[in-house]
């Protein structure tokens, strides 16, 4: 299943659906990563809202996704972490795997915090 | 209530299937919802492991109650490779794949009974069971 993608300005939207497989994940980043160059994107948010688990392989992902992704010049936002998937999480140690990648509750917020970042990253040029 | 299902696991599709499958079946046990995600979250790592060391292999999930007690088995059966040193494989971290080498110790943790067997070249036996609290 191929996760919807939106563009919103210099942003990337991805929302996460609840049936991904591991293949889509992978799909998702190699698109991400190239749409960010082609789009100039400054900011990338990945909704996990609707994801059912995020399990040893989301969480890696998600960081390699972020890392490479920084790597194209662009920062992203993890958004919606569910309370059962935080705690799980936590009891897991992946909370640990995944720092380094910002995650924010709501998209309001994601969007509130990269438009900062851009304005900060203007102001010094 | 003896309900049983098995699933063939061959594919990362099979891994997303087991999932609604277990939450479906846990859900009319009456599993808090976080218990749902720990089980969901030890049984996708259960069934990735299937696919990643022998390729195919079966989840069985069947509902138990014992006197008072009711709760989820998960039964994960391959003939693949088998784990030579199980203790290692155990421990977090410890990967001879592709992974984070979490998966076994993850699924254990979420668990709160967990078994396994296994024979290098004949396969490996997974029984894990979430009881409802």
């Amino acid at each position: 299943m191929k996760t919807p993608i939106l563009k919103q300005g210099p942003y990337l939207i991805a929302s996460l659906q609840a049936e991904q497989s591991d293949t889509d994940l992978l799909e998702l980043q190699e698109v991400l990563v190239e749409q960010v160059g082609r789009f100039r994107s400054r900011g990338v948010i990945l909704d996990v809202t609707l994801l059912d688990v995020m399990d040893s392989f989301a969480t890696r992902t998600l960081r390699n996704m972020a890392q490479a992704i920084r790597l194209r010049g662009a920062e992203t936002i993890i958004v919606g972490i569910r309370p059962e998937i935080a705690f799980a999480m936590v009891q897991l140690g992946l909370d640990v795997r995944l720092s380094g990648v910002q995650t924010t509750l709501d998209l309001e917020e994601a969007l509130a915090i990269l438009d900062r970042q851009r304005q900060e990253g203007m102001c010094r040029d | 209530m003896t309900d049983v299902v098995q699933i063939a696991i061959r594919s990362d599709s099979d891994i997303v299937m087991v999932r609604q499958q277990a939450r479906a079946l846990a859900k009319e046990l009456g599993f808090s919802a976080s218990d749902l995600t720990l089980i969901a979250t030890a049984l996708s790592e259960l069934a990735r492991n299937i696919v990643e060391y022998a390729q195919q292999g079966e989840i069985i999930l069947s509902q138990i109650k014992q006197g008072e007690l009711r709760g989820l088995v998960i039964g994960a059966r391959d003939s693949g490779p088998g784990i030579a040193d199980i203790e290692r494989a155990m421990l977090d971290g410890y990967s001879t794949g592709k992974g984070l080498g979490l998966g076994l110790p993850c699924a254990k943790r979420l668990m709160d009974e967990f078994e396994i067997t296994s024979c290098v070249g004949q396969g490996t036996t997974i029984k894990a069971t979430k009881w409802v609290h």
